[in-house]
């Protein structure tokens, strides 16, 4: 998916937002979210993926020490789930709703339902209302069974925008 | 930490001891370590956390932009931080629930500071908010408020 030889840097410094709409694209074809979530760097640094199995898009965590917020417990970060409920939820939004730009996220809610243990997270979106400019997504997240959540989320984005070049759109 | 009665306590007073929530907010947890997060002052009920910037960090391939969720790990330890800045007991701290909202992008390759409050402690609940900033917390760029768990081991009837 990306060029033989280009580094994660090369490749993030070369990502435009020509693009990325054409990465978006390419991932739709191939039915591959994890094409996208690769390009986001701190969806690598977290060890976040996405895939799609049986129709369903899931977003993955997988486990390393580095994601520990208590380890005494020992418990994974609340912050670590929070971006994979955050990431999860913005992958729903670009595989359901048109257009190619990043949603961009408004506002999030998490409730912490149990103690995440040292192993890897799932997390489902679902749509809960599309509007013109905001979609409102429910996320669940879950490690062995899925009928026991860790962590849910509501999150707002803001879509349909025209991609912004830079930072600050004062 | 002295006095071990069962009411509800006020929040601490006493100026929370720098070095010993660094210990517990830094070294004591990995996520924390892993992205260099640094607490750089306390006070009774509240503190401020830096995060310095780093490329592999972001979350919008496309401008630069720091990840919403890096800002989330950030503030939700710093209101927890926060908690245990107020607690007269020590207690473990676990988040109950956590809303950020977004009020605008970050600015690619800057810094971000927390600075959180707890503003009500009771015996089992805490609450707490925080706003994350470059320069003013008059300018924030994201603002969280939650609700938090203290558990203590229980010694009956001391």
């Amino acid at each position: 998916m990306s060029p033989s030889g280009a580094s994660d840097a090369e490749r993030d410094r070369d990502v435009t937002s020509t693009r990325w709409a054409q990465r978006v694209e390419e991932a739709r074809r191939a039915s591959d979210p994890g094409m996208l979530v690769a390009g986001i760097p701190y969806a690598r640094f977290l060890g976040i993926s996405a895939e799609v199995v049986d129709g369903e898009l899931l977003g993955r965590m997988r486990y390393a020490d580095r994601l520990v917020g208590n380890p005494v417990l020992p418990a994974l970060h609340g912050g670590t789930v929070g971006a994979l409920l955050e990431i999860t939820g913005l992958m729903t939004v670009l595989w359901n709703v048109d257009g190619t730009g990043v949603p961009r996220i408004i506002n999030l809610t998490i409730d912490y339902l149990r103690s995440a243990a040292t192993e890897d997270v799932l997390a489902q979106g679902f749509v809960t209302k599309q509007g013109r400019r905001v979609v409102n997504v429910f996320v669940r997240a879950w490690q062995r069974d899925r009928e026991k959540p860790v962590a849910s989320a509501n999150a707002h984005f803001l879509v349909g925008l025209p991609e912004i070049e830079g930072s600050g759109e004062e | 930490m002295t006095p071990a009665g069962d009411r509800t306590g006020p929040i601490s007073e006493a100026r929370p001891r720098l070095d010993v929530l660094r210990q517990i907010c830094m070294e004591g947890i990995p996520l924390n370590r892993e992205l260099a997060i640094e607490l750089s002052d306390v006070w009774p009920g509240g503190g401020l956390m830096r995060l310095p910037y780093r490329g592999d960090l972001v979350g919008d391939p496309v401008n630069g932009v720091l990840a919403g969720g890096v800002i989330t790990a950030l503030l939700d330890g710093a209101c927890g931080m926060a908690v245990m800045a107020a607690l007269v007991r020590p207690a473990a701290v676990a988040t109950l629930d956590l809303r950020i909202d977004y009020l605008r992008p970050a600015t690619a390759g800057r810094d971000v500071i927390a600075r959180a409050e707890c503003y009500r402690l009771t015996r089992h609940v805490a609450f707490a908010r925080a706003l994350a900033y470059h320069d003013s917390p008059e300018d924030p760029v994201a603002s969280a408020a939650g609700a938090f768990m203290l558990t203590r081991r229980h010694r009956k009837s001391s």
